[in-house]
């Protein structure tokens, strides 16, 4: 389980969280929307324990992480997973390198192990046969997907998403979603996902989470999201450029 | 007033801003030689950083090394002459060599080719957030992009300095017996009878220490490069700007110290 509690964070005078309060059930997956820039990614960074927040909590398991040091912080990193937005792939390694990198540099798994589970994840997202390419070899749909596999490797409990969609075409972003979707059945990982696919990620997501002005100021099922009256939320989910969020 | 105070709180703000930063770059090494001690210790990360710092200077090092020997002994020769002093054109040329010129270009030569890349490589994976990622696999990047670069720096300026002096030396004699026609003898015998191990260890404390300048400074510039494209060329150039200012610098208070 994942909890947010009272979390505050700012960079130089800019105070981008101010008093985020979340909770996401073991096994859920939860959506997290919001406008750009507006510090979504960085309360992905914040949970796993990537940046320091400046006060609140963030527990996982009932462990705060902001609070851990050394090994407990290492400890608890390892059993979660990220996936960046451009994927953040080693460019100097292959696909394959790059989804066998933890399993090499975290387990003292055998050679051929390695590669017989690399292949494996490959083929999970589909892309047997891609693994002698490089980063800047392959499509941006491609890359995505080498991330999820390079997280999806070490069997995460928990995984959070940067926007793993954004910049791919619609065919490619709805395969993309439906592998998260499936890999989540499959490995039972409690996810939180960062995306601005509205609608099409309210069917695929357990819950939704709205950030504006540095709080969660809504948390629900996907329907209560989507029908809320609440004159924000309802400007946002619908993309209305009339209402109380002014586009800057 | 406030045209008085204007000039002092300029300074104040330059002098803040410098001693935070060298706090900040040697609390960097601090905990990167701190971090040495611990697993894993990633010995082919090292041996591929001493290829990609070392061996490929290696080229640039003998020709920037051959034609600097070249062109000492050609002006060397022609002040001795004038003092009927040609006969100590090989210790003359060494000692510039091995106490001076052999550190101070090989490592200018290492800024300039692999300092550079360092920055420019390491500033890239930290804005394609490639850092963060070794970060989120609870691996510390300073064992993977750190650590293997300043040892590697410092085991491959003191072997690239070797190969600088030695290549200068003979591109001293070329010029020199090939040349001017001071006896083969002559060049080499002054060599043994003036150079003493105390100016070869002397180079060899100078490349040592400029190795940890360059990947120092090159490798803190590009972990906290700036945004985008232009932060990292900018981090580029700072680093090789700030190398090579510094190993002028540091390369005078050694010698100072060092000769007395």
């Amino acid at each position: 389980m994942i909890e947010v509690v009272d979390l505050y964070k700012s960079f130089k005078n800019h105070e981008v969280l101010r008093g985020v309060n979340l909770k996401v059930e073991e096994g859920q997956t939860l959506a997290l929307i919001g406008g750009s820039g507006k510090g979504k990614s960085v309360l992905l960074k914040l949970i796993i324990g990537l940046t320091k927040p400046d006060r609140g909590k963030i527990l996982i398991n009932n462990q705060d992480i902001s609070k851990l040091r050394g090994k407990l912080l290492k400890q608890l990193k390892e059993r979660c997973g990220f996936v960046f937005q451009g994927g953040a792939l080693f460019d100097s390694l292959t696909v394959f390198d790059n989804v066998a990198f933890p399993l090499r540099e975290k387990t003292r798994m055998k050679e051929s192990q390695t590669r017989d589970t690399v292949l494996a994840e490959l083929a999970r997202v589909g892309l047997s046969g891609a693994e002698n390419k490089y980063p800047a070899e392959i499509s941006g749909g491609m890359k995505k997907r080498v991330a999820l596999a390079r997280c999806l490797v070490m069997k995460p409990e928990i995984v959070l998403f940067d926007e793993p969609t954004t910049g791919l075409d619609p065919l490619i972003g709805k395969a993309i979603h439906k592998l998260i979707r499936d890999c989540q059945k499959s490995l039972h990982f409690t996810a939180i996902m960062v995306t601005h696919e509205i609608p099409a990620i309210f069917s695929l997501v357990d819950r939704v989470a709205m950030l504006y002005n540095g709080r969660i100021i809504a948390s629900g099922t996907p329907a209560e999201i989507e029908t809320s009256q609440d004159p924000v939320i309802h400007q946002f989910v619908h993309g209305e450029l009339e209402g109380p969020i002014s586009i800057q | 007033m406030n045209w008085i105070l204007t000039p002092f709180k300029i300074i104040g703000n330059y002098a803040h801003t410098f001693i935070r930063e060298l706090g900040r770059m040697v609390c960097f090494l601090a905990t990167a030689f701190f971090l040495v001690a611990f697993p894993p210790y990633l010995l082919r990360r090292i041996v591929r950083q001493i290829n990609f710092i070392g061996v490929k200077t290696t080229l640039v090092i003998v020709l920037t090394g051959s034609f600097t020997g070249m062109v000492l002994a050609l002006q060397t020769y022609y002040a001795l002459v004038k003092f009927g002093a040609e006969t100590s054109l090989g210790p003359v040329v060494a000692l510039s060599l091995i106490r001076e010129l052999g550190p101070v270009i090989s490592a200018l030569m290492v800024t300039g080719r692999a300092g550079s890349a360092l920055t420019a490589e390491i500033g890239i994976m930290r804005i394609s957030e490639q850092i963060d990622a070794l970060d989120a696999m609870a691996l510390n990047p300073y064992k993977y992009l750190i650590i293997p670069n300043l040892l590697a720096g410092i085991i491959s300026l003191p072997l690239l300095n070797a190969i600088f002096v030695v290549v200068g030396v003979w591109g001293g004699y070329a010029v020199g017996v090939g040349l001017t026609g001071v006896s083969s003898g002559t060049y080499f015998g002054g060599i043994r009878d003036f150079i003493s191990a105390k100016d070869i260890l002397e180079g060899l404390y100078k490349s040592l220490s400029f190795g940890m300048l360059i990947t120092w400074i090159s490798c803190y510039k590009g972990y906290f490069t700036g945004y985008g494209a232009e932060g990292v060329s900018k981090a580029t150039t700072q680093a090789v700007v700030l190398s090579s200012v510094t190993i002028l610098i540091w390369d005078y208070f050694m010698t100072s110290i060092l000769l007395t």
